[in-house]
């Protein structure tokens, strides 16, 4: 402790020093920045947790513009965010950067949450960390849920519509639960007011906080890397581990060359394809709510629909709804779902890999039957899809512990 | 030669009508393309004269203002007074329509929409083939259907310029005895002032007009986008040198 306080002195002046006897500001620097180690050899697939910061931060930005402009009420919203378009200076880059950056992050967390199936990240001892990342997720589905309905447009009233009323499918409380959260018989004002309350207050406090908790206990535990080695098994003199290098400068130097790719990429969007062909802003949005008028074609936004899929591939509605929720909750159980020794897709055997290709094909054709009309073919696919989906998990126990592992080397690979 | 062209865009929409099986589809059908283009500011121009003369009347554009117009098309505010204010009077007001629209819901049974947003809910070649689409009906309270939007309450507010049409159907009968129709094409039955040639030109730049006002913003996002990109390549090589730097050390 003296040694941290006599460095700091030295280097940061006596400000510094000042400060770090009232608030451990270089304690805490260290032990998250400038001396939290993690591996050397991550590779691409580890910069999607720093992106999900980046576009978190994006989000609220925007997000405070936004709201110095927009209007919470069914008469005036929707012209609101017309006025932002068109009349506020620059409101059309700030809406578009909000916009996609919905989607974006969905993509971004997808991504990350593939990662750790690839390494096995959920495994002991980061389960912790795990099951807040996904209470992250869920409470990022019910802020851009929340989010979609601010503009009033027809999809924004009618994707509502639909969303809401699953919960009716509950037994007995089911349509006063739809009353509650609606505040009405009907999407009304009312309603648009509390999603509004609940979009820029309540559920972004309870995002950042989860967040700062997930970066927490990952700083206690220490990343996980893609050969699924405990790096503070090896550790040098100094107490260093000897695979790990500091997250700053190294991780972030590699992080900013991920952090301006993403900005390529969402920048191409934004300023050449903001509407991603009615994906990312759906074309019936742009006429406003009217509740006498159903789309012809009502479909969440494209990060809904491989759960959605699963929703409608079941005939009975509460049927439907519980597969619903189990399918966006069952990952929560990874941890213990998944009983491989060894962490890493590298070091696992056939079993493993080819469930989670078939899965991945799964999620993808569930996302994109959601999108479709409920009809036909499209109906028998999205049941098969289904199934695979959940035997994923439920039958993960049986393989995870039947595959053949190959030998796990004791030092991270890392070629230069 | 237009002959053939009305030939042809029948034929096109007849195959791609059977398709889909129904002519009421409305926005599921094919549609002929539209071929609008954006930064053709003289197609954008003549637009904009169309759509005071033919479509102000009733339909308001409410979020669209003049002074806005004026900056894209490159129009003086003496041009936009002359030409495209007919019930405004200073620049910074919006497109309302001359007839009030509870006058209107009562004439038509529906107030005619605003058409700000118009061409992006609907898409480009929705509203083309909408505003070529109708056919006489004797039937209907306005003499007209009209293809893409069966029932429709708006007249053939064109009709001047591009005459009247009827439209045939082929009625099919299929194996379960369910009947398929599908429209087999238009039949010109009175000559409007335009041939078609002229009357598809003067609907494309309409809509040309329409899908800028639904986002004027979309010429210079695009403009400013390329800055982006190229000041974020720039940056991409420095991020990547200072890596290299850093990490040189790494072994």
């Amino acid at each position: 402790m003296a040694k941290i306080e006599s460095e700091a002195g030295k280097s940061g002046g006596s400000l510094i020093n000042w400060i770090d006897e009232r608030f451990p500001l270089t304690k805490t620097m260290e032990h998250h920045v400038t001396k939290y180690y993690a591996s050397k050899n991550f590779n691409w697939w580890y910069v999607f947790g720093v992106l999900a910061f980046v576009v978190l931060a994006i989000q609220l930005l925007t997000g405070i513009f936004l709201t110095m402009n927009y209007k919470p009420a069914a008469a005036s919203a929707f012209a609101s965010v017309e006025y932002i378009m068109r009349d506020v200076e620059w409101g059309w880059l700030i809406r578009y950067m909000h916009s996609t950056g919905a989607s974006f992050f969905f993509v971004v967390v997808y991504l990350h949450m593939f990662r750790a199936m690839l390494y096995g990240s959920y495994k002991k001892p980061r389960e912790l960390i795990w099951i807040i990342g996904m209470l992250i997720f869920l409470v990022l589905m019910a802020e851009a849920f929340a989010g979609y309905l601010l503009p009033w447009g027809q999809m924004s009233y009618w994707g509502a519509q639909v969303i809401i009323s699953l919960f009716g499918a509950i037994p007995v409380v089911g349509d006063a639960l739809v009353e509650i959260i609606r505040g009405d018989y009907s999407i009304s004002d009312i309603t648009l007011n509390r999603f509004f309350a609940l979009h820029v207050i309540v559920l972004p406090l309870i995002l950042i906080a989860l967040v700062f908790v997930h970066i927490v206990a990952l700083h206690e535990v220490g990343s996980n890397n893609p050969d699924g080695i405990e790096i503070k098994k090896n550790k040098d003199a100094s107490g260093k581990p000897i695979d790990g290098v500091a997250f700053h400068p190294y991780h972030t130097s590699k992080d900013m060359i991920a952090i301006v790719v993403f900005l390529m990429i969402f920048s191409a969007v934004v300023f050449f394809a903001p509407e991603m062909g009615g994906m990312f802003l759906e074309h019936a949005n742009f006429e406003p709510a009217n509740m006498t008028a159903t789309p012809e074609h009502i479909a969440p936004v494209w990060y809904f629909t491989p759960y959605y899929a699963i929703l409608r591939a079941v005939p009975d509605k509460l049927l439907g709804f519980i597969l619903f929720v189990i399918a966006v909750l069952l990952p929560v159980f990874l941890p213990w779902l998944d009983r491989c020794r060894v962490k890493s897709i590298r070091y696992r055997g056939w079993m493993y890999k080819t469930a989670l290709t078939i899965f991945v094909i799964t999620f993808l054709a569930l996302l994109w039957l959601g999108l479709q009309p409920a009809e036909g073919l499209y109906v028998l696919l999205a049941r098969i899809f289904s199934l695979l989906y959940f035997m994923f998990f439920l039958l993960m126990p049986w393989y995870t512990a039947k595959d053949k592992t190959k030998p796990v080397p004791d030092r991270v690979v890392y070629h230069g | 030669m237009v002959k053939f062209k009305n030939i042809a865009s029948a034929l096109v929409l007849s195959g791609c009508l059977f398709a889909s099986q129904s002519f009421a589809a409305g926005g599921g059908a094919h549609l002929e393309p539209a071929n609008i283009d954006l930064d053709n500011i003289a197609s954008l121009q003549r637009g904009a004269r169309n759509f005071m003369n033919y479509c102000s009347g009733c339909h308001s554009a409410q979020y669209v203002r003049f002074n806005t117009i004026g900056r894209d098309l490159e129009l003086s505010e003496e041009q936009l007074m002359d030409n495209l204010m007919f019930n405004a009077e200073k620049t910074f007001e919006t497109i309302r329509a001359a007839m009030p629209a509870e006058e209107a819901a009562r004439w038509y049974g529906k107030a005619p929409p605003d058409l700000s947003l118009m061409a992006r809910a609907k898409g480009a070649d929705y509203v083309y083939n909408f505003l070529k689409g109708f056919y006489v009906a004797p039937e209907s309270p306005t003499g007209v259907d009209n293809l893409v939007l069966a029932g429709t309450s708006m007249p053939h507010v064109l009709w001047e310029l591009q005459g009247y049409q009827s439209a045939h159907f082929d009625h099919h009968e299929n194996a379960d005895g369910s009947v398929t129709t599908t429209f087999a094409g238009f039949e010109q039955l009175a000559e409007g002032s335009m041939d078609a040639e002229q009357f598809d030109d003067f609907v494309r730049d309409t809509v040309n007009f329409l899908a800028y006002i639904s986002e004027p913003i979309r010429s210079e996002r695009r403009t400013i986008g390329v800055w982006v990109l190229m000041f974020l390549i720039f940056f991409l090589i420095l991020v990547v040198q200072l890596k290299k730097q850093i990490w040189k050390d790494v072994e």
